[in-house]
């Protein structure tokens, strides 16, 4: 089996789980006592935000080892993590304000992670105009390389600077030093979905990964 | 170190000497300064909006602007005639290049932001001196770290197409974070507030200048080739 029938295996089985996750997210998770089923697209959201920050993280370590041993499958991995990541970013984004509507009255607000993935989103959108604006390859992967880095080391900052600022996004409830306060299904159906949604970006990166290569043999 | 440090003024002294020879860049920005001054005195209501409110807004989003137009031309003059070429393979290493690049955009950027400054308590007449030293200090530390990034990225963009276009897209996301921070310091310090106050901003301007000076001394490298 090629690499980009694997990715494509992978990524069938992602969505098919995707589907059961959706069902049981819909049908056989509890409705939040306050938000209503608005609270259902946190399972789309928080999963989402995950794949796409896991994507800059690989992003940004792809890159390094590029820098360091030079080998050209880091800067593809990097090229495909980054657009996969926008994808991501892109559902994050978009729900987001959905659900932010019914719950703060408001689409928009200048909260710390807010800021923070409006921000993860810019990067990403940065780094694929360089890449299509550098027309030498070993050039292009070290420019895009020291991009990819510096993203990485800016995020934290900006999240500190704003989280300084204000911060209106509901606070963490399953990653924190004490348990979680959601109930234990709604902890599972969150887990299954973060699972699920790194299978798809696994595979969605897989085959990105297997066309850059088909494309740099032509 | 000394000769490290001694090849990087070399490399600002000529990008200044070419600066005040030609004065193009350093012309068009002060008048850039002065216009964006303009439009912002006549983008708001007067009666609605006091001008202390508005002003450390104004004096950020003109500096912003101001330092890009400063960074796209540090490498745009070492095209013509293969000038970096020549610059490369001069026998100095690649830090004291980044380094004098570095010191000559920040003397720019500062002649910029004291000029702006001037022209900013003349148009809206809010008492600067009072806290002169204070902000000035502000200033320097919210520019520093930034204006490291942006020289990294000028000399990455400026082989590429649209490079004045890609420079902004590739360096705004690293302006939010100093700029948030110099913002609450300057409201603080119009409103009359003592520096100790603001001390936790002050201290992640610090850390966000020791990280980019450094990661951008560090990649520069990568970016220049002959």
């Amino acid at each position: 089996m090629t690499l980009v029938q694997r990715g494509r295996w992978l990524t069938g089985i992602g969505l098919l789980l995707l589907g059961g996750v959706y069902l049981r997210a819909l049908a056989f998770t509890p409705v939040e006592l306050h938000q209503g089923p608005a609270q259902k697209i946190f399972y789309v959201h928080v999963p989402a935000a995950w794949s796409s920050m896991l994507a800059m993280g690989l992003v940004g370590l792809a890159s390094i080892l590029y820098l360091l041993v030079r080998d050209t499958r880091y800067d593809r991995f990097a090229a495909a993590s980054a657009e996969v990541g926008t994808v991501f970013a892109c559902v994050m984004l978009t729900t987001g304000p959905l659900w932010a509507k019914p719950i703060w009255g408001t689409w928009w607000t200048w909260d710390a992670r807010l800021t923070l993935t409006l921000m993860l989103f810019f990067i990403f959108i940065g780094y694929q105009l360089l890449r299509g604006a550098v027309t030498d390859p070993a050039v292009r992967a070290r420019s895009a390389a020291v991009v990819g880095i510096c993203g990485l080391v800016l995020l934290p900052f900006i999240h500190l600077s704003v989280y300084l600022f204000r911060t209106l996004h509901p606070q963490p409830i399953v990653l924190k030093p004490s348990a979680p306060s959601a109930p234990p299904e709604m902890v599972t159906t969150l887990l299954l979905s973060v699972g699920v949604f790194s299978l798809l970006y696994l595979g969605f990166v897989i085959q990105r990964y297997a066309l850059g290569g088909a494309a740099r043999d032509d | 170190m000394r000769d490290l440090l001694r090849h990087a003024w070399r490399v600002t002294r000529k990008d200044l000497r070419l600066e005040f020879r030609s004065r193009t860049a350093l012309t068009s920005a002060l008048v850039f300064t002065a216009l964006v001054l303009v439009v912002f005195e006549h983008g708001r209501d007067p009666t609605a909006v006091p001008t202390l409110n508005l002003a450390p807004s104004i004096l950020w989003v003109t500096f912003s602007f101001a330092s890009m137009l400063a960074l796209n031309r540090a490498f745009q003059a070492e095209l013509e005639n293969h000038a970096l070429d020549g610059l490369l393979l001069a026998p100095i290493s690649r830090t004291s290049l980044f380094w004098g690049k570095l010191g000559a955009n920040l003397v720019f950027v500062a002649l910029v932001q004291v000029t702006g400054m001037l022209l900013f308590m003349l148009f809206f007449n809010v008492p600067v001196w009072r806290v002169w030293a204070p902000l000035a200090a502000v200033t320097a530390l919210a520019t520093v770290g930034f204006i490291a990034v942006g020289t990294l990225f000028s000399a990455m963009v400026v082989r590429t197409r649209f490079a004045e276009l890609m420079l902004p897209v590739l360096l705004l996301p690293f302006l939010l974070p100093p700029l948030i921070a110099a913002v609450q310091v300057t409201v603080q310090l119009f409103a009359g507030r003592p520096l100790s106050e603001v001390a936790g901003w002050l201290r992640l301007l610090a850390a966000y200048d020791i990280c980019f000076v450094t990661l951008a001394t560090l990649l520069f490298p990568f970016t220049v080739t002959e």
